[in-house]
């Protein structure tokens, strides 16, 4: 393997966990909940995987319950957002500092553990390809699964009815109830499966990305999803071409400060979030397009009438 | 059985004053269960939690010093909620404020006199309104939001501090200790009761603040012109009021309380600038200004209830021999708990078995 495909191969690492919680959002958002406890649920998964991991010794027993504790976690928002109708905007923040209390005292017995982490599957033939197929064809399952995730929501999205569906609660949950859809039910299972990704992503943090437990490892990568998500406008394949690009973003200033650029590792540590910021102020610049695209009903309330 | 609501036809006064003390008290149920699954007796624990810190002086003195930055910081984000701006950056404005503010102490050490606090305190103000200011130019001109441009902020703010106090700012004579030189007399913000305890007027900041900011929302215009932006924008641009200028007030004046809070913090109990200055008041703070239910005097008395969640995960830790995570714990199930109670004010929960639904038609 030569240099630029190790960089690469990094870039992606990296961009998987922000992929994950971004498209898990995107999708909660797309029925217009806006959970901003994508921080709290990534480090929860993350705390749970690797406990699971450690004790089983199955990384994929972890993963999986990473996932699930992602799914259960993210219950609680949902019972308080759309069964008591409570601010959307302040509960996410509490789903967040709860996250990061619990998974510290879930973590405080692993800290300074080696981890188990998830091997490499190398699928038959295509990863023997030149040049791509390492890359590609070469990765953990978690990989695997954040690529097939962004194809999967996109046809869902997209071509199907329950798809449809969910986009017009989103965008206008009045008219979606009255022509019978069911607007709460709908969401809480988007707000499931947006769980369930934010866990899987912080499972891949503690079990792919740096095979150990560090309290608040997450590091604000839930915000950073967030905020692809908008990058996005609210489109899985951008919200891909986001998280890549955010991966890059990352790894390009680890390996400015191991070359010992004459910048302080300060600087080059805070650059992931003052990209965020300003990629957020060139998307949301447009006006109209913003408007365009976002839900319509994002983080309003919905109470039935009968 | 599914769980409905039905609207009130006004908001229930009994549940306006009651339920964040249902808040609390559901709280404590949960720590109860938590302790208990934790294998710690439930009732011991929560004493150590919960009361002990209450029963000495000294420990009295440090509730005071924990809850003077949570009050000030608080009391600001509660008109920035008001007015329907999210500025969650609080913790990033707070350290700001505190670099800002300890310029003259750390650059200046000569420059010393009765004058040097004073304007110590209006630059912590300043700093902290001009780094709220960023989230709120952003909001206003390129259409920001603003949620998340103030949290990446918090994130820089941190790594400011850190380079500054490992680089440029580090005490030459500090053994290469990350830290600033310590401030100098006149730099310290004084000690109320020197003789039975370390509080300082950090605190009677917080008093101050608070009657300010309750009489500002109670009987100023301004009070006014922020609620009503903040129910409704329309309703405001009727009333002449202009929205982003709106946005700007909400965060300079939510900004400058979190810089106050952080120069009084750094000025009165740290006495220098270290690579972590704060437990995390910023995030707290919200918290505390939903428990108080964005009401000035609510919050005084919320700001305290929250101190004391710090000094009991102190305590828990020494004394039961708990992780101090568990303070994090109580902090978020709290504010899930007021969250869950405020819905009780506004509408009637019911308990509905599926059939019944059936029987009437709809679902």
């Amino acid at each position: 393997m030569d240099l630029t495909q190790a960089v690469i191969l990094t870039i992606m690492t990296a961009a998987t966990p922000l992929l994950l919680a971004a498209i898990g959002e995107l999708v909660v958002e797309r029925s217009g909940v806006l959970n901003l406890g994508v921080e709290g649920m990534i480090i929860m998964g993350a705390a749970v995987a690797f406990a699971v991991a450690k004790v089983s010794g199955n990384p994929y027993l972890g993963a999986l319950c990473g996932a699930l504790t992602g799914a259960a976690f993210s219950l609680l928002f949902g019972f308080l957002t759309l069964t008591l109708v409570t601010n959307q905007v302040a509960t996410g923040l509490s789903l967040t500092i709860l996250g990061l209390g619990l998974s510290g005292m879930i973590g405080e017995s692993f800290v300074g553990q080696a981890g188990v982490p998830l091997n490499e599957i190398a699928i038959p033939v295509l990863s023997s390809i030149p040049f791509v197929g390492p890359l590609l064809f070469n990765q953990d399952i978690i990989f695997y699964i954040s690529i097939l995730l962004i194809f999967g929501v996109s046809w869902f999205l997209f071509r199907t009815r329950a798809g449809l569906r969910l986009r017009a609660i989103g965008d206008n949950h009045h008219s979606a109830h009255a022509l019978g859809t069911p607007v709460i039910r709908t969401r809480y299972l988007a707000v499931m499966f947006g769980g369930a990704c934010a866990g899987l992503a912080g499972a891949q943090l503690c079990l792919v990305y740096t095979p150990q437990w560090v309290e608040n490892m997450s590091a604000g990568r839930g915000w950073i999803a967030l905020a692809l998500v908008v990058f996005g406008s609210w489109r899985p394949l951008r919200v891909l071409a986001g998280a890549y690009l955010f991966g890059a973003v990352t790894i390009g200033q680890l390996h400015a400060q191991a070359l010992g650029v004459a910048i302080p590792s300060q600087f080059l540590s805070a650059l992931p979030y003052l990209a965020t910021i300003v990629v957020l102020v060139l998307i949301s610049r447009n006006r109209r397009l913003t408007l365009m695209n976002t839900p319509a009903c994002l983080g309003q309330g919905f109470v039935p009438d009968r | 059985m599914r769980i409905e609501l039905e609207r009130r036809r006004q908001q229930s006064p009994l549940f306006s004053i009651f339920s964040p003390f249902l808040a609390l008290l559901l709280t404590i149920l949960a720590g109860v269960i938590i302790f208990w699954m934790l294998g710690k007796n439930p009732f011991s624990a929560l004493f150590s939690f919960f009361v002990e810190p209450l029963t000495e002086v000294w420990s009295l003195h440090e509730l005071t010093i924990k809850a003077a930055p949570l009050i000030i910081i608080a009391v600001g984000l509660s008109v920035c909620f008001r007015s329907n701006n999210w500025n969650i950056g609080a913790e990033g404005q707070f350290i700001m404020g505190a670099i800002a503010g300890s310029i003259l102490p750390v650059l200046l050490p000569n420059m010393q006199g009765y004058y040097v606090l004073p304007l110590m305190v209006v630059m912590g103000m300043l700093g902290g309104g001009a780094y709220a200011a960023i989230p709120a130019l952003l909001k206003t001109r390129f259409n920001t939001n603003e949620i998340l441009s103030s949290l990446m902020l918090v994130y820089v703010a941190q790594l400011f501090l850190d380079w500054l106090v490992r680089g440029a700012w580090r005490n030459p004579e500090g053994f290469n200790f990350p830290e600033t030189r310590e401030f100098h007399d006149y730099a310290v913000l004084p000690e109320l009761f020197p003789s039975s305890g370390p509080t300082n007027y950090g605190f009677v900041f917080a008093i101050i603040v608070t009657l300010l900011t309750w009489f500002m929302m109670r009987h100023m215009l301004k009070g006014f012109e922020v609620s009503v932006l903040g129910q409704s924008t329309r309703a405001g641009r009727f009333a002449g009021f202009s929205n982003s200028r709106m946005v700007f007030f909400a965060f300079l004046f939510s900004g400058a309380l979190a810089g106050l809070a952080g120069i009084s913090e750094v000025s009165g109990a740290i006495e220098r600038l270290q690579p972590v200055i704060s437990p995390g008041y910023g995030f707290t703070a919200i918290i505390v200004a939903f428990l108080g239910r964005l009401n000035p005097l609510g919050i005084f008395a919320a700001g305290l209830v929250l101190a004391l969640t710090y000094l009991g995960g102190e305590a828990a830790q020494i004394s039961i021999g708990l992780p101090d995570k568990i303070a994090d714990v109580f902090q978020g199930l709290l504010l899930f708990f007021v969250l869950g109670c405020d819905t009780l004010i506004n509408y009637r929960v019911k308990f509905v078995l599926d059939r019944a639904v059936k029987e009437g038609g709809a679902s």
